[in-house]
């Protein structure tokens, strides 16, 4: 049964680029690269306890550096990847000691007003990101001399670099560390009393999960060759935010599922219906309804109880 | 780990802690020896709980001096207090009601352990881990339970749980705050045994309400009212003082 559902799972990301077109493997790329980036955040809000509603800064900045660094001042890919990495990551250590000042409701707001103000920078500082018109005619890199430009071979690297995200994340949450992290989330004070440090646990972690936005930043502007201030947007968090509690925040699947819906609302149902954004909104709200704990772990909860009905 | 050098597992001077114009702690004072058996009364609201907050760091007094085996911890974040050798209990349970018991012993272990900030490999592979907290579960005779979540056993062997994770980590100072309250009376006896064979390594100092019980375990006592220090000393001396009668006793 694990098995008939781990080789589904496989063939499902395997098989895209052999039996679809285009427009699908494009469309399976960007749900790769919103996966990772709600792989991310869900480890600030499923395994840390903390909601963050700036998680598109990360990718943003991520993003603008490549975008500036590659066009403007003709660095190559390889170079500016790491420039970027290391930048963003930076970027939320230092985000992060302002942000965990607070808990709760106020380090939500933080986290919303830091991105608020990288989001009017990139906005107002034309003369360095060409404000609303965004940064065009961008190249995608060239690993090992294999050009991605083709919708398929881009596939295959986001598939690369995904599947390692996800290997990553899933050995940093079932760690020590994470038993650590998991345990702040749940009683802070008594981790307190008992050795843990709680700040820089939750400090480190924010540190990885911005790593990681910076990750899916890189490839986010690989994907797209353009870049515009709206991936800062508030509007990209709250999606992704959206996405990982539907999908079931705290699990490793859920934001995956949750990116994957939000993506496929987005991109396939607006051809149909104009007012996605409503279609959306109901998708959530029976969710929530339905199966409160998010799509994976009220099914899996579900098929447990079948199993056991039939036995 | 500093050297036993002082002369007092744990010193108090003159702790003050007010909030607003309450003041809930009125400039208490404790010495206790290394290895002694300290059992603090009061009646409800007398600051017991608020005392142990401070000495534990979960809460910073307005003045005063905490000091553990000679050292100024007065303001010290609680995990640094832990790695000093002090453990703690809560009245109010407080576990990790998701996970088994042999996960939160666990936890209470790693605490202690650099591994704790390691991030690659599973904790689940750590056998050794596993091992100490089925061992130590045993002793408090839960062994039998130990893949269980917390939230499927009983009241009372949840009380055992967090003795369980507090003795896990060998504390040098153990603070029991209320560890009888809402027992059976075979729980009662129970747990007593339990508390009775912790070894003379251990400090402890405890905050009961069950004197008939309490009393067997205790060498001194101190008693506070009103977040003053009332009666401090012996046992015998504090249970046969007038004031302790009056205030807590009601005879």
């Amino acid at each position: 049964m694990k098995w008939i559902g781990a080789a589904l799972l496989a063939a499902s990301f395997l098989l895209p680029p052999f039996l679809a077109g285009d427009f699908y493997i494009n469309l399976a790329s960007q749900i790769l690269i919103a996966a990772i980036f709600a792989l991310s955040l869900n480890l600030l809000v499923g395994f840390g306890g903390m909601t963050s509603l700036g998680h598109a800064s990360y990718l943003g900045v991520a993003a603008y550096i490549s975008a500036l660094l590659t066009s403007r001042y003709g660095l190559g890919h390889g170079t500016s990847a790491i420039v970027s990495i290391t930048g963003t990551t930076a970027m939320a250590a230092c985000f992060g000691v302002i942000a965990l000042r607070a808990t709760g409701l106020g380090f939500l707001m933080i986290t919303l007003a830091l991105s608020q103000v990288l989001w009017g920078l990139a906005y107002r500082m034309s003369n360095v990101t060409n404000g609303d018109n965004g940064i065009a005619g961008l190249t995608r890199p060239m690993p090992f001399g294999i050009s991605l430009d083709s919708a398929a071979s881009f596939y295959w690297f986001a598939l690369v670099v995904a599947t390692l995200a996800f290997l990553m994340m899933a050995t940093f949450v079932s760690s020590s560390f994470g038993s650590s992290l998991k345990g702040v989330r749940d009683q802070p004070r008594r981790m307190a009393a008992l050795g843990f440090n709680p700040w820089m646990i939750r400090w480190i972690t924010f540190v990885y999960a911005g790593f990681w936005g910076g990750v899916s930043g890189l490839l986010y502007v690989y994907y797209n060759k353009y870049i515009h201030p709206t991936s800062l947007s508030t509007t990209g968090s709250a999606e992704a935010l959206l996405g990982v509690i539907a999908g079931g925040s705290g699990t490793l699947g859920g934001p995956v599922v949750g990116a994957a819906l939000v993506l496929l609302l987005k991109n396939y149902a607006s051809a149909y219906i104009e007012r996605w954004n409503m279609l959306l909104g109901v998708v959530f709200l029976f969710i929530v309804l339905v199966m409160p704990t998010g799509i994976v772990p009220g099914l899996s909860r579900l098929l447990t109880g079948l199993r056991r009905g039939s036995r | 780990m500093t050297p036993l050098t002082s002369e007092y597992a744990l010193e108090v001077t003159d702790l003050t802690k007010a909030f607003g114009g309450l003041v809930v702690t009125q400039g208490v004072s404790l010495a206790i020896r290394p290895g002694e058996r300290r059992l603090i009364i009061g009646p409800n609201g007398a600051g017991k709980t608020t005392l142990f907050n401070q000495i534990n760091g979960d809460m910073r007094p307005s003045s005063g001096q905490i000091k553990l085996f000679g050292t100024d911890v007065t303001y010290f974040a609680p995990y640094k207090r832990a790695h000093f050798g002090l453990s703690r209990t809560y009245q109010i349970i407080t576990l990790f009601t998701g996970d088994t018991l042999e996960h939160n012993v666990t936890l209470g272990l790693l605490g202690l352990l650099p591994s704790r900030w390691q991030m690659w490999r599973p904790l689940s592979s750590y056998g050794d881990l596993a091992t100490e907290a089925r061992r130590v579960l045993d002793t408090v005779g839960l062994l039998h339970l130990a893949a269980h979540p917390v939230s499927d056993i009983a009241y009372g062997e949840k009380r055992r749980v967090e003795l369980a994770m507090a003795l896990a980590q060998k504390p040098r100072v153990l603070l029991l705050d209320e560890p009888l309250a809402g027992l059976s009376n075979t729980e009662r006896s129970t747990v007593k045994a339990l508390i009775a064979s912790i070894p003379r390594e251990t400090t402890v100092i405890m905050i009961e309400h069950d004197m008939d019980t309490a009393l067997d375990l205790a060498e001194t006592v101190t008693l506070l009212n009103y977040g003053r220090v009332i009666v401090d000393g012996g046992r015998d001396a504090v249970i046969a003082d007038e004031r302790t009668r009056e205030v807590y006793l009601g005879v």
